[in-house]
């Protein structure tokens, strides 16, 4: 009987670990929507940042950590992902809150938009790569579409068993090293297809109330940061589109929810003339978003707001920080000017 | 609660812990408690029907066993005042009396089973009926179908007949009776048990054996490779030849027929391992329901291999008691004294044939095309049986033929391409259409465009193929090797290569198996029935 309760543990064992390694090998590995890598990235660099960004691709793709460095001494990380939820925000936050307390947390309200969940895929880009830990635990709670399993969370090899008969090259190089895709949380985007009709309004909505599943978490996103000591501004990023069209309504009740709360909020959708965007040359995707040359404009104008405004003008940082960050700008020129 | 769920597995799990933890005399109540609780995930409204079935069945069993008790005391009473001819005029009384009170439960239980399951089909055939003469039609109503209700009802009725026929003592607690209603495993898609084999096994205390329960979950882990593994992957192509009937003639037809074979075998098999590993693992021993069908050389044959439960209770309670029938008595008299008694016993054994294979068909599903399944299964039975006597000239010329592998292996396989064509009217669900499918067979159109590609275009790569052709031939051989002896049994004397291939076959389950999001999560078929 001992020898095979030996044998059966054994066995258990032998199992799991080749479980395992079959789960890092069927899982995305996200090389052709590199955003699913995005939150995954943070770990690495966690820790000692002036400004954390939350939000969705308007952050990531607004908003370069290197260059708030090279031009305004400000270190920062993004953490944003595709259409990051604001509940995933939330938690997000809330696990960056165990590994740093920055001065300022930068939250783009679009997400408000969405009071429920939206889509599996988004949320496996968000959720997949984050640790574990109860904020995980949360998000994942809070995120799932009716479809999905939250054992699924636990255990992705559930959900992408079915890959193991569509692998590729690159589900074997990187199945235990994801490869690096951004900047800080920044996901560089070169090219340029110029916006070519400008948009006046978006279509007509039924209802223009942000949802309350949306605005409760942003008060829980207040309610952290104050706990914290760290100072939540929020910014409407600057697009052209109709699929992320910023209705007046919304950014009323946004602007009042941001008086009565005495936070900051600045909508940049109306400041690209006096940030120096040009939708022929700074989109990558016709106006929906900015590209690099956008970013680089936005980021050096928010970073003087942040200066001027925000108590960020005289930051000094250890001299490990700031090599830390001389090396991120040039591997970020070296990629920007490739 | 599918069995492919992970409700179900985290239902079994903590049902296993409880039942092993609780004093053995209270496993039955927690077995009992499982498995309304199990039935209660299929809607609360179910209850109600397998409660209807409890009760009146319970009600039925007792009275007629008070009746059989009444009878005997009687009986006994008066054994020296009554001649022979007395008593057994008395016991004829008796049954009839009996059979009044059984006639009250199969009314009852049938007449729900056939409202719920048939009115629909009747009201649709009445509606073409009227049609023909310009009528409008009535609406078709849409009752509930209580989950595993066939099932239930024919294990409950059978119970009712074999404590008509004082076979089995009835139960008399109606909480032990409940659980025999209403077991959780068998409750979705059978095997049909009989009191005799599982009344006692249930409600008695198990021990907790670990060869028991190692053998228990290795059964559902077998279940769970046939049924994700095999059975759900080829479900895909299933669907996509189903889907456009017109676009996959001819030779699709016949690849139809080898991929469902493949598909309700590995589904049904599956199905059943996992309910007869569920009961062994708490130290129940259900009825096996196959014996290797796709290894039998006849129709005959593989109806002895193939939902063994459902044949011999169709034997028992339809084929023999028709057979006995005073107008089958009659008829064969009769006949046996024109034809001889050959031909008289075989017209009274083709008719009580035709009738069982009808209501087996019936049982089936509510359409025609499984009562055409039915009928063409007795067909063929019954051709096999006339044509015996050629067949044995044909041996007897060719004795060595006979024990040669190749010629059973052909046998196996005329068998195997019969039975598949038959039960191809269960895919179409359409009697004309599955015959026009099988007339353009014989055109064997689109042979080329398959064999050239056309295979992988049903939603299936070649990587899913090869996952089926490996997933087959493991189960092939597995059956091969269990013909001679139990595989488990093998193995268990070998510990090591045990954990080695259960581990290796939980791997498979996991990484190939066809399940979660992107596949559409099947029921097992026989749910259906």
């Amino acid at each position: 009987m001992k020898k095979r309760i030996i044998i059966g543990v054994c066995a258990t064992v032998a199992v799991i670990l080749a479980l395992t390694l079959v789960q890092a090998l069927v899982v995305p590995k996200y090389i052709d929507n590199p955003e699913g890598l995005l939150v995954g990235e943070y770990y690495s660099e966690a820790g000692g940042h002036d400004v954390i960004f939350v939000g969705d691709c308007e952050v990531y793709e607004s908003f370069i950590p290197a260059v708030l460095w090279e031009k305004h001494g400000i270190s920062s990380y993004v953490r944003g992902s595709a259409q990051q939820l604001a509940w995933q925000s939330y938690y997000l936050l809330e696990e960056t809150f165990e590994y740093e307390t920055p001065q300022v947390v930068v939250f783009n309200v679009l997400a408000l938009k969405y009071g429920t969940p939206q889509s599996e895929a988004f949320n496996r880009m968000t959720l997949d790569s984050m640790k574990w830990s109860s904020s995980k635990l949360e998000a994942v709670k809070a995120s799932m579409t009716e479809e999905e399993n939250f054992l699924d969370y636990v255990f992705p090899i559930l959900r992408f068993h079915s890959r193991i008969t569509d692998l590729s090259g690159d589900d074997f190089k990187y199945i235990f090293n994801a490869k690096k895709v951004s900047h800080s949380g920044y996901l560089m985007q070169k090219n340029i297809v110029p916006l070519t009709e400008e948009m006046d309004e978006g279509r007509n909505l039924r209802d223009y109330t942000l949802p309350e599943g949306a605005m409760d978490y942003l008060d829980k996103m207040k309610e952290l940061c104050e706990e914290n000591g760290s100072e939540l501004v929020l910014i409407k990023s600057p697009t052209n589109s109709w699929a992320y069209w910023w209705y007046d309504e919304w950014d009323e009740q946004v602007r009042e929810y941001a008086e009565e709360n005495e936070l900051a909020y600045y909508n940049f959708i109306d400041k690209t003339e006096e940030i120096g965007i040009d939708y022929s040359t700074d989109t990558y995707d016709a106006g929906v978003h900015l590209n690099v040359y956008g970013a680089e404009k936005m980021t050096d104008y928010f970073g003087n707001i942040l200066k001027e405004n925000h108590g960020l003008s005289d930051l000094t940082h250890g001299d490990a920080v700031v090599a830390a960050w001389e090396t991120r700008v040039k591997e970020y020129y070296d990629e920007r000017n490739e | 609660m599918l069995f492919t769920s992970y409700g179900f597995i985290a239902f079994l799990c903590i049902l296993l812990l409880v039942y092993y933890i609780v004093p053995k005399k209270l496993q039955w109540i927690t077995l009992l408690v499982g498995s309304y609780v199990f039935y209660a995930f299929a809607g609360l409204e179910c209850l109600v029907f397998i409660l209807f079935t409890t009760v009146s069945a319970y009600a039925i069993s007792m009275l007629t066993h008070k009746a059989i008790i009444k009878e005997n005391a009687y009986i006994d009473a008066n054994k020296e005042s009554l001649s022979k001819e007395e008593r057994k005029a008395y016991r004829a009384r008796a049954k009839k009396k009996r059979f009044r009170i059984l006639l009250v439960g199969l009314v009852l239980n049938f007449g729900v089973l056939a409202v719920l399951k048939y009115t629909a089909f009747a009201v649709n055939n009445v509606n073409t009926l009227v049609g023909l003469f310009g009528a409008e039609g009535f609406s078709i109503p849409s009752l509930l179908l209580p989950m595993g209700i066939s099932f239930y009802t024919f294990q409950t009725m059978g119970y009712l007949i074999d404590v008509y026929r004082a076979k089995v003592e009835p139960e008399k607690n109606p909480a032990k009776f409940a659980l025999f209603v209403s077991f959780f495993p068998q409750l979705v898609q059978g095997p049909i048990s009989r009191f005799s084999d599982l009344g006692k096994q249930l409600t008695a205390p198990h021990k907790f054996s670990g060869k028991a329960f190692t053998f228990g979950l290795q059964r559902i882990l077998w279940g769970y490779f046939k049924k994700l593994v095999i059975a759900d992957r080829v479900l895909v192509a299933m669907n996509t030849l189903l889907d456009s009937p017109d676009e996959y003639k001819g030779a699709y037809v016949l690849l139809l027929i080898i991929l469902y074979s493949v598909q309700i075998y590995a589904d049904f098999t599956g199905g059943i391992d996992i309910t007869i590993g569920i009961a062994e693992a708490m130290g129940i021993k259900l009825a096996e329901n196959f014996d290797r069908p796709f290894s039998s050389r006849s129709t005959k044959e593989y109806w002895r291999r193939w939902h063994i439960t459902m044949g011999t209770w169709f034997k028992d309670y339809i084929f023999l008691p028709i057979s006995v029938t005073r107008p089958m008595m009659k008829l064969n008299k009769a006949m046996a004294g024109k034809f001889g008694r050959v031909a008289a016993s075989k017209t009274v054994a083709y008719i009580a044939s035709g009738v069982t294979w009808f209501l087996t068909g019936l049982w089936h599903g509510a359409g025609w095309n499984f009562i055409v399944w039915g009928l063409l299964n007795c067909l063929i039975i019954m051709v096999s049986e006339s044509l015996e006597p050629t067949y044995k000239k044909f041996h007897d010329k060719f004795p060595r033929l006979m024990s040669s592998a190749f010629y059973g292996g052909f046998m196996s396989v005329r068998t195997f391409m019969l039975m598949g064509l038959v039960r191809s009217l269960d895919c179409y669900r359409n009697v004309g259409l599955t015959f026009s499918m099988w007339g353009s067979m014989l055109t064997f159109k689109g042979m080329g465009e398959i064999l050239s590609g056309g295979i992988f275009k049903l939603g299936l790569t070649a990587a899913d193929f090869i996952i089926i052709l490996c997933g087959v031939a493991v189960v092939f051989a597995v059956s091969k090797l269990s013909a001679r002896q139990s595989v488990r049994e093998r193995l268990y004397q070998r510990p090591v290569v045990s954990a080695v291939l259960c581990g290796l076959l939980f791997i498979a389950v996991i990484t190939f198996g066809a399940y979660g999001v992107g596949y559409d999560a099947s029921q097992f078929i026989y749910n259906q029935f």
